[in-house]
């Protein structure tokens, strides 16, 4: 691609209590592409989206080694995890709507980050609406509780509000497991046309999603990288390793 | 087990043995929470049956008559009401404040788990030792004296415990995805409690520390040792009779002297005294479930 390194992973590993989950991996994820994680359950792929956001931090018990460089920062050396929260929007898979109006859940962060100025916070509020296919829905009820619309309104919300901060990358883990496919599509096109304001990782259970949309594809298996390469690669008969085929084509095991 | 599909849900001796075993299960339990209200209600009726002569407004703003065989118990509330909240002023923002630190932000330490353990074991303390400790620490060490301050600090160091054990509980409530959302951008803990934790548990700690109200107005052992006395003469009706580093009369107390130290006092009086302490704790019970109800109806998940 010859495209700018946006992250730089280098050895991470990442040990529970003293069961290591993630083995020394390293890669590199490329400014404005969409990388889509993939692989079984228990491959560290949720893990490792916790030590790029350091929410990792609040797991008691966890030790992470190696470096993670966002634009050639160290998140594992931050002093300021705050800001580095911020550059990062994160997706969990089931929707969380906050306890809050509609309109109070996309302005949590900026509130949260001091903005108070009521036309900014409004502006913010209805861009990241619209960005993520929720806007029409519910501009005639932004005072509503978050938590009363549907799963599927909930899961926008909650990519909203990961959008509210203006971050550099965005995080998705599982965002559709608990949606409708109409909804999925729609926010998979939606993120098609955001990668070009920022670099997307997508953590996904769904081998044909991340060929839809990403632009390459990380096979995670037991806390290593089987393969990383670009989705004309990963989906073809091309992959260097087997065991990627074999998981891509459903019939690993 | 039945090969004939015209007669799947036909009742089949299993199925009636299955529906008795319901019916004596049921019938168990309903007669085990009937039983449990039959008590209550028995000490209330008999209670308000012994009390009635005796109960008037006269009777709760009067003060006491002729060597307390008449006359009504004014000072015994108001110093009631002086004492519980003036320990709950203290004890609810300590124990919300110590509650918070160790849901929210407490680390499994070596610390945090001693503090814990003590936190149950002061919850367990008979509240006769707590008058003890009031009677050493606060009356003796620190020089109050037998006084309101006395009292109302043992009772505050006995409700503690329990304030912080029910704000724990009610912090816990609010389910961790919320608190990971916040983090999630970049929210600090103090944010994070402060605009999502606390106002979806507020309800649930102002329940716990209102019941404490009626265990702190029924103690009779710590302010007996430390500021309560059988007698003291104030104005009828006056709601400032009493000066904190002074002695006052008790609900609990008055019954107890009542009850046993006062002769030829007339039968109702004691009873009416009981009612009025029931009363008041019932009312303030009544407080913390309708916020409990108006929370609940509130509720936003």
């Amino acid at each position: 691609m010859g495209a700018k390194v946006k992250i730089e992973v280098r050895n991470l590993r990442l040990s529970y209590e003293h069961k290591e989950v993630i083995h020394g991996i390293s890669f590199d994820v490329y400014e404005n592409e969409i990388l889509a994680v993939i692989g079984p359950a228990q491959s560290g792929k949720t893990s490792l989206l916790r030590c790029i956001n350091r929410t990792i931090d609040f797991i008691p018990n966890a030790f992470v080694s190696g470096s993670i460089k966002i634009d050639g920062e160290d998140v594992l050396k931050t002093k300021d995890v705050y800001s580095l929260r911020r550059k990062i929007g994160m997706v969990s898979p089931l929707p969380v709507g906050l306890p809050l109006s509609i309109y109070d859940n996309v302005a949590f962060a900026p509130r949260c980050a001091g903005v108070s100025n009521k036309n900014e916070l409004d502006n913010v509020v209805e861009n990241c609406l619209k960005r993520a296919a929720l806007w029409d829905e519910v501009k005639d009820r932004l005072d509503s509780l978050g938590t009363k619309l549907s799963g599927g309104q909930q899961q926008r919300l909650t990519i909203a509000r990961a959008l509210s901060h203006s971050p550099d990358v965005l995080c998705l883990d599982e965002f559709s497991i608990a949606i409708d496919p109409v909804t999925t599509m729609k926010i998979e096109d939606m993120l098609k046309e955001i990668r070009s304001q920022m670099t997307i990782i997508l953590v996904t259970n769904l081998v044909q999603q991340a060929r839809r949309i990403a632009d390459r594809t990380m096979f995670l298996w037991n806390g290593e990288i089987v393969e990383i390469d670009s989705n004309e690669v990963i989906f073809s008969e091309r992959t260097k390793n087997k065991k990627t085929y074999e998981y891509v084509q459903g019939i690993f095991g | 087990m039945n090969d004939n599909p015209q007669n799947l849900f036909v009742e089949t001796a299993f199925v009636r043995k299955k529906k008795r075993q319901e019916t004596v299960a049921k019938s168990i339990f309903l007669a085990m929470s009937v039983a449990m209200i039959v008590p209550l209600l028995l000490i209330v009726g008999y209670l308000v049956v012994k009390a009635y002569p005796s109960l008037s407004l006269e009777f709760l703003l009067d003060i006491p008559r002729k060597g307390m065989t008449e006359g009504g118990i004014w000072p015994a509330f108001i110093g009631t009401i002086y004492l519980v909240a003036l320990s709950l002023a203290v004890s609810a923002p300590i124990g919300v404040m110590a509650g918070i630190y160790l849901n929210e932000y407490a680390k499994d330490n070596w610390l945090n788990r001693v503090i814990n353990l003590a936190v149950i074991n002061l919850a367990g303390v008979p509240s006769i030792v707590h008058a003890l400790f009031g009677l050493g620490a606060f009356v003796y060490a620190a020089k109050f004296g037998c006084s309101i301050i006395s009292a109302s600090l043992t009772l505050a160091i006995m409700t503690l415990p329990v304030i912080i054990a029910s704000t724990r509980e009610a912090l816990a409530s609010v389910p961790m995805n919320f608190r990971e959302a916040c983090w999630n951008v970049g929210a600090t803990r103090w944010q994070t409690i402060r605009r999502i934790v606390l106002p979806n548990s507020i309800g649930g700690i102002l329940t716990g520390v209102i019941l404490q109200v009626s265990r702190s107005a029924g103690e009779t052992a710590p302010i007996m040792f430390t500021g309560a006395v059988f007698y003291k003469a104030i104005e009828r009706g006056d709601l400032f009779p009493y000066t904190l580093d002074g002695q006052c009369m008790a609900l609990s107390m008055h019954l107890y002297t009542l009850a046993t130290q006062v002769p030829n006092v007339s039968e109702s009086i004691p009873f009416a005294t009981a009612v009025v302490l029931l009363a008041t704790v019932l009312l303030v019970n009544a407080t913390a479930i309708v916020i409990r109800t108006l929370i609940r109806s509130k509720k936003k998940w």
